[in-house]
């Protein structure tokens, strides 16, 4: 079983995941995600690296998308379409509905708005979607005979899925991104006690422990809510999916809570496609609105209506949520600048601003900003920042390898210094070993596969009928003559071995000679030998045969005089190879002597 | 025994050939049941395929089985149980078994030979286990007798080696239901199977299939529940099974760990890879916490409900589960909980937060930091986090419980129960408030706490806002500005939920008297009184006016001073208010006006002793009714009557106790003015106009007895007997009446016969109390019976007027606490002139609300009686979601009642009232009589003979205007 992280993406590192796993002869894909902070050919993964020349198809046995953000999916209509490969695509299915969108609206971005060319195009998008084969969480899905793909619940944002790799007895669960606390729209993820072989987990937080997201929520709308009773505006960058989304939820069931009556608006664009779905996958959301999804469906909101360009300048108190989330550009940046200079407006980050942006500037406590055009804008609106994150942190990494209790544990999608923490802290709590390969990297991992081997049902009565009762914990010996044909394995008797492979049965004797100090005549010893031995073996049917001989089970004993010395008798014990066990322990027996009987 | 049966059998059979018969000739004649056996007998002859038999036996479970027959019908059923070859025949023979031998009535040793000897030969898996159910079923009803269990003990011992899980949970359930619990009985022969039997069950903990290691653990539990002392052994052995990968199992071995903690909680463990031991509880609770982070939410949701009753715990263990390390970047952070609280004790408030005010602090040691076996570390954090609303309620209420016990872990919990008013399920929001409520005497809200709470206010939910008015009533507020606030906030709600008035100005009340120094500062403000301006008066009838008035009243109760700041106009709203809200405005000494209030005041306390002893003096007095002329008592009757009553207005507490003596003596007063009617000098032709008075008396005390039983709480079983006895005197009065005024002796017959029943029951339901009515009326009859019953109507009447006359007047015992039931309809109000319209033939919603107390059972009892103008009148059964506990026996109804109607020519009023309902079979007295297990027999049982149901109206009726309009074409 090996994994390799292919291209500066996956590994110790955030953004571009795309990891090849090789299990039992198996090769799979998972993810195929590009990354966001270039714009040559770095921004996909390296794929000629998988096979060198042959075709992606012959290689590679299925590519598994976990979700639908763009570091985790952004490459594929590359991957497939322009570098070919035409073998199945898995994913779930919101990621499914949800992907082309993105997929869509980043390639406008990159070849409408900046004009590049050689970029993938619309069609290409719908050819690859084409490809994919969408599953249900917990079904089982046979890629091929051997290979199955299993996807489990990760929260982090709708149709976020984990995934079980399995070949035969060899498995490897892929977290993707995952979220171990729900939130406002989405449960937490979950998984069974399916014990793989590896799991390969994301560690984005893998340093940090998170304080209760509650105590979040509560500090996101007491602003909210104290700058809307104010009579002022409140403005919240975000991205269009998965966090805005959240953020909707709990505003509007606040609003619907305290009956309040301002208004809230959304930016439109790719969103309401977007709410479309999330109306649509109700089973992948959170309990709440699972539960009242037959009254009313939360996503329909009531309070939160289109936004319009011309409402930002509507007197009174406002919500909007606006796109782009760092304030880099667009309508928040717009909206923005239009609100900036009241002291009674509010704007609220709900994430993480990359360095040079509007945001990050105005975070760090600028408030003087140089706009384009030499313009100065003085920002009084108060600033307020709200981290809103779906990844599991440190405390929720570590329950998930509790759930699953696998036997190796691979940290990928994390900064390696943090990653180092967490390695240690697996390591020493679950007594497992722990892996962060860096990018380029190739990880072998040592399976200790248990091999099925097919039995006869006849054969497998027989032998538990022998012995105690069964009893599952302990392993029980058998007896049986292995086959192995055809690169398969069976356990069948020895008599129906001999005759499959046309042998004839040869026996093995075994044939030993116990000398006895016994003065009396040949019958009488026998006879002394039969009394000791019934008296000593109970459970065993022990006889004395007419001609003078002894028989226990099939092991055969005869007593003749010895020739020189008639106070030596020669008993001759002849036991078969089958009865091994017993013949030994009767000789060892009758080593000892007869006890000097009273009699 | 076995032919003679099989006789039986057959003369039955014949009886039923003969009864077709005679259906055949056409000729209706009422025919004695046929035997059960017999027809079954019949039918399985009958069947010729194994579906048939089924399809019999499936018939003949419907209907029930008299106890006589159950025997016979066990029998033809085993004998059909050899001859079956088909298993799922013997499968149901071997399920009906069960179910004949819970049979009431019907003891089952004699058939507990043949069911264990049927499973010797038994090869089916399914039909052993069913056989063993059966043989559960009987040892279960032949608990008293210890031979019968040891020898089932032992059958199932036999087959718990069985290969199949169904028949060895069935074998380690028998065993945990049956298994010996007693030490040292017969020691030789029990007490080596009793020390098997824990060991037995033990072994199976680790049994390959899941379903029989839950089985085993809930046996063991079982064991525990029936009085057995659990070895301290079992426990290393029910922690290898919370890493089981069965929840089922895990789920059972967190009850079971939690039972051993609960058993051995001082004994001390080891703690695994190092040289350390703790309290078992401890270690317990450490790993229960632990299973709060389990995979399966129904282990969680038990996890989190037993940590509520771990309280011997040690209180660091107890904090810590509230206590989960941040850290970002490996540097430690403190949690927002943290930051809160020294902002507020540096002295600022809630300053904005800027970006970075989280920003991590000190370095972590990497090694100290640990992730995940730190036992109970965060197991509260994560319960409260829990993705299922169940798992978050569950870690609300054991917050609740542990809270209750430790006020230092209370104070801890406060942040995280703040939080929890911002969940996102409302039953978790109310559970939440009410827990805070709980502990809320251990607790004092800091200001940002008491903001949090209060903007929750803002509900929309009304159970919300009452349930937080109900916290806030009882909540310690630290700081002036907190009551300010809270004050505000309140004044907020009012105007964004007119309806909350009551409640809030009740909150208000209760906040005024706890904190009266915190308001003393703000009267000026509040009242807005300016040291030399005089100010606009304000509106009297607001009640926003009305609401600060009612808190500063409150306070001034206690802090004499204050009224000093009042200025004029607060003084009159002072006495007005004191007349038409006395129930929220405390009397105040006032000056220059003592008049008013100084007589009530201080004499609380010492007027209590006097009245009840009033109220037993008055009663001492009455016992010596008998040594009086008959004019005399009822003179004095009547004078106590008139005076308990009084004593019931004037004081609360003793209501219960006046009103319920008040009832019984009126009783008494109208049976002895019945007895001493003319009536019964006067000749027979004159009876039908004199009997008005007497009939209606005695209806009259049959209806309060009624009242008497029903709708007083704390009535004990020993004035059950004397209500039961009053009624009977009404019954034998009304019989006695009837007697007098109707002709021929024919109905009388069946009456005679009724009223010597009840006597009877009477007897039998009350006959550890009989000793102590010596000289009562049934005293008396009871030794007349063997004359009564032999006797004819026309003297049992005249015996029964004797006695009644000749009866004494039992005493009335009075309990330790009595309450009447009542209840108060606050909406709708009644005071509307605007008819409520709707179209005649649809329906229209009316909001119902009220209060009751006192009432046991509301859910069962509480019934909305519409009338309508023409006579009609409508009886609705509320919802059981539709009633609130608010507090210890008081009940909040709050439901919709549909009317309807056909259109009117103009507005008229109906009367909405609430109804107790009330069925003497429910009484106490009665519960005694064994029902029978047969579920779908009990509605084909009559009603056993004294099942009188009726109601008893309890609230004063409201009209309601309404106009249903005709329809439009």
């Amino acid at each position: 079983l090996s994994v390799f992280c292919l291209g500066p993406g996956a590994g110790q590192d955030v953004g571009r995941s795309c990891i090849l796993v090789s299990i039992a002869g198996k090769n799979v894909m998972l993810d195929c995600g590009m990354h966001m902070g270039y714009n040559d050919d770095r921004r996909f993964p390296d794929f000629s690296y998988i096979t060198q020349n042959g075709r992606l198809t012959d290689f590679l046995d299925c590519v598994i998308i976990s979700h639908f953000h763009l570091d985790h999916c952004g490459a594929l209509p590359y991957f497939s379409e322009m570098v070919g490969y035409d073998g199945p695509i898995y994913m779930t299915h919101p990621t499914k509905a949800i992907c082309p969108i993105l997929l869509e609206d980043y390639r406008k971005i990159t070849v409408d708005k900046k004009g590049e060319t050689n970029f993938f195009t619309s069609q290409m998008i719908k050819d690859c979607m084409k490809k994919v084969v969408a599953v249900h969480l917990h079904q089982t899905v046979q890629v091929d005979e051997e290979l199955e793909i299993k996807a489990y619940y990760a929260g982090h944002v709708l149709g976020a899925a984990m995934f079980q790799i399995k070949v035969g007895c060899e498995s490897v669960v892929y977290t993707g991104d995952y979220n171990m606390t729900p939130d406002r729209h989405l449960g937490a993820a979950w998984i069974d006690k399916c014990r793989p072989d590896l799991l390969i987990s994301e560690s984005t937080y893998a340093t940090t422990i998170r304080d209760s997201k509650r105590c979040r929520e509560r500090d996101f709308l007491k602003k909210v809510h104290e700058t809307v009773e104010r009579g002022g505006k409140v403005l919240i960058p975000v991205f269009a999916l998965g966090r805005a989304q959240e953020l909707c939820i709990l505003l509007e069931t606040f609003w619907e809570r305290m009956n309040l009556k301002a208004p809230i608006y959304f930016s439109t664009g790719l969103t309401e496609k977007a709410n479309h779905y999330y109306k649509l996958f109700i089973t992948w959301t959170n309990q709440k609105i699972r539960k009242t999804f037959v009254q009313r469906n939360m996503f329909e909101f009531k309070h939160i209506k289109a936004f319009d360009r011309a409402f930002a300048d509507n007197p009174g108190p406002m919500v909007v949520f606006a796109t782009p989330g760092m304030l880099h550009a667009g309508q928040s940046l717009q909206i923005f600048r239009k609100w900036a200079g009241n002291e009674k407006n509010m704007v609220i980050m709900p994430g993480y601003c990359v360095q040079g942006t509007v945001g990050h500037k105005i975070l760090s406590g600028q408030r003087k900003l140089e706009m384009e055009g030499r313009q100065i804008l003085e920002v009084k609106m108060q600033v307020e920042y709200m981290s809103f994150s779906a990844h599991a942190d440190a405390k929720g990494i570590m329950q998930l390898i509790r759930q699953a209790e696998p036997r190796n544990v691979l940290l990928v999608h994390g900064e390696a210094k943090k990653m180092e923490f967490l390695k240690q802290k697996i390591e020493q709590e679950f007594h497992v070993n722990c892996y962060m390969p860096a990018n380029g990297e190739t990880t072998t991992i040592f399976t200790n596969p248990s091999i099925p081997v097919d039995i006869s049902l006849g054969l497998l009565k027989r032998e538990t009928a022998i012995g105690l009762l069964p009893d599952a914990k302990k392993p029980k010996l058998m007896h049986g003559t292995l086959i192995m044909k055809d690169n398969s394995f069976r356990l069948v008797s020895p008599e129906q071995a001999l005759k499959e492979l046309g042998l004839a049965e040869h026996q093995l004797r075994f044939t030993c000679r116990v000398h006895i100090q016994d003065p009396r005549k040949e019958h009488e010893t026998v006879l002394r030998v039969y009394n000791h031995l019934k008296g000593v073996l109970k459970d065993y049917s022990v006889q004395h045969l007419p001609d003078g001989s002894i028989t226990v089970e099939s092991i055969l004993i005869q007593a003749t005089a010895h020739s020189e010395d008639q106070g030596t008798k020669v008993l001759l014990v002849s036991w078969t190879y089958q009865d091994e066990e017993l013949g030994s322990y009767l000789t060892s027996l009758l080593k000892k002597g007869l006890p000097q009987s009273t009699s | 025994m076995a032919a003679h049966l099989k006789k039986r059998v057959y003369e039955e059979f014949t009886k039923v050939v003969q009864q077709q018969h005679e259906d055949l000739s056409a000729k209706k004649l009422r025919l004695t049941k046929p035997s059960k056996s017999a027809a079954l007998h019949v039918d399985l002859c009958k069947a010729t395929s194994p579906a048939d038999a089924l399809q019999y036996l499936l018939q003949f479970a419907r209907k029930p089985v008299e106890v006589e027959s159950v025997e016979g019908v066990v029998r033809i059923l085993l004998e059909h149980y050899y001859k079956e070859n088909d298993a799922s025949v013997r499968l149901k023979i071997a399920s009906l078994l069960g179910l004949l031998s819970k049979t009431a009535g019907f003891s089952p040793d004699c058939i507990m030979d043949d069911a264990i000897n049927t499973l010797q030969n038994e090869k089916s898996h399914q039909v052993l286990a069913q056989l063993l159910d059966t043989l559960l079923v009987i040892g279960t009803k032949l608990t008293e007798n210890p031979s019968v269990r040891m020898r089932l003990v032992e059958v199932a011992c036999k087959h718990l080696t069985d290969s199949s899980h169904g028949v060895r949970n069935k074998c380690l359930q028998l065993i945990g239901c049956l298994g010996p619990v007693e030490k040292g009985v017969a020691k030789e022969v029990e007490s080596q199977a009793a020390k098997d039997v824990q060991k037995i069950i033990g072994d199976h903990f680790n049994d390959q299939d899941p379903r029989v290691r839950t089985a085993a653990i809930k046996a063991m539990l079982q064991l525990h529940e029936r009085g057995l002392k659990l070895q301290q052994a079992i426990y290393s052995q029910a922690c290898k099974l919370l890493a089981d990968d069965y929840e089922q199992v895990r789920s059972a071995a967190v009850q079971l760990i939690w039972v051993l903690s609960q058993l051995y909680p001082e004994s001390i463990v080891p703690i695994p890879s190092s040289n350390e031991e703790i309290r078992l509880v401890d270690d317990a609770f450490g790993k229960i916490c632990h299973m709060v982070s389990d995979g399966s939410w129904v282990v969680r949701v038990q996890a989190a409900k037993l940590l509520g009753s771990m309280q011997q715990v040690s209180s660091h263990f107890l904090e810590q589960t509230l206590d989960k390390k941040l850290m970002s970047d490996l540097r430690r952070k403190r949690t927002a909980h943290e930051r809160a609280k020294e902002l507020y004790s540096s002295g600022e408030f809630s300053s904005g937060r800027k970006w970075g005010d989280d920003a991590p602090k000190e370095e972590i040691d990497t090694g100290a930091v640990n992730l995940i076996e730190s036992g109970a570390c965060g197991a509260f954090v994560h319960g409260l986090e829990d993705e299922m609303y169940e798992v978050r309620i569950a870690a609300v209420e054991a917050l609740c419980m542990l809270a209750q016990s430790s006020p230092s872990f209370a104070e801890k919990c406060l942040d995280f129960l703040v939080d929890m008013f911002n969940d996102e399920i409302e039953e978790v929001r109310l559970q939440s408030i009410h827990t805070m409520r709980k502990i809320s005497n251990n607790i004092t809200l800091r200001e940002d706490q008491l903001d949090t709470v209060l903007a929750v206010l803002e509900d929309s939910s009304r159970d919300i806002r009452e349930a937080l008015h109900e916290l806030l009533c009882c909540t310690n507020v630290s700081t002036k500005e907190g009551i300010h606030l809270a004050l505000v906030e309140l004044l907020k709600n009012l105007t964004k939920y007119p309806t909350d008035r009551e409640s809030i100005w009740k909150c208000l009340k209760f906040l005024g008297s706890r904190h009266p120094t915190l308001v003393l500062p703000l009267v000026p403000e509040l009242l807005s009184t300016h040291p030399f301006f005089d100010t606009p008066e304000p509106d009297m009838d607001e009640p926003a006016y009305i609401a600060v008035l009612v808190l500063i009243f409150n306070a001034a109760k206690s802090c004499p001073t204050m009224p000093a700041l009042f200025s004029d106009h607060t003084f009159r709203h002072y006495a007005y208010l004191r007349d038409s809200l006395s129930h929220l405005v405390p009397p105040l000494r006032l000056p220059g006006r003592k008049l008013v209030s100084s007589p009530v005041s201080p004499s609380i306390t010492p007027h209590e002793d006097p009245s009840q002893q009033f109220l037993h003096q008055s009663l001492e007095r009455v016992y010596n009714l008998q040594h009086l002329d008959p004019q005399g008592i009822q003179e004095l009757l009547e004078f106590t009557i008139r005076d308990l009553q009084r004593l019931g207005e004037l004081q609360s507490e003793l209501a219960g106790m006046a009103d319920f003596t008040a009832t019984y003596l009126q009783c008494q007063l109208l049976l002895i003015k019945a007895l001493q009617e003319k009536l019964w000098n006067v000749a027979a032709p004159l009876y039908l106009k004199q009997n008005a008075l007497a009939s209606a008396a005695a209806k009259q005390i049959l209806e309060e007895t009624y009242k008497m039983e029903f709708m007083y709480s704390g009535v004990e079983s020993r004035q059950v007997v004397i209500i039961h006895h009053m009624r009977l005197q009404a019954k034998a009065l009304q019989l006695i009446v009837t007697a007098r005024t109707t002709r021929g002796v024919e109905p009388l017959f069946g009456m005679c016969e009724k009223f010597l029943q009840e006597v009877d029951s009477f007897q039998r339901c009350f006959i550890s109390e009989l000793p102590h009515m010596q000289g009562s009326f049934v005293d008396k009859l009871l030794d007349l019976m063997p004359r009564l019953v032999t006797s004819k109507p026309s003297e049992v009447v005249k015996i029964l007027q004797t006695t009644l006359r000749q009866s004494t007047f039992l005493h009335l015992p009075l309990p330790e606490q009595l309450h009447r039931a009542t209840a108060n309809i606050i909406e709708p109000t009644g005071e509307s002139d605007n008819p409520l319209r709707f179209t005649s033939g649809l329906v229209v919603a009316l909001d119902v609300d009220a209060t009751l107390e006192h009432v046991q059972d509301p859910q069962g009892t509480v019934k909305v009686q519409v009338l309508y103008p023409d006579g009609q009148a409508q009886l609705i059964h509320p919802k059981p979601a539709d009633f609130r506990n608010p507090g210890p026996g008081r009940h909040r109804l709050i439901t919709q009642v549909y009317l309807s109607h056909t259109a009117w020519t103009e507005p008229c009023q109906i009367e909405v009232r609430l109804l107790l309902a009330y069925n003497s079979n429910r009484s106490k007295a009665s519960a005694k009589i064994p029902k029978s297990t047969w579920s779908e027999s009990l509605e084909a049982l009559p009603q056993s003979e004294n099942g009188i149901e009726g109601t008893i109206p309890f609230s004063k009726p409201v009209k309601v205007y309404i106009m249903p309009k005709p329809a439009r074409r």
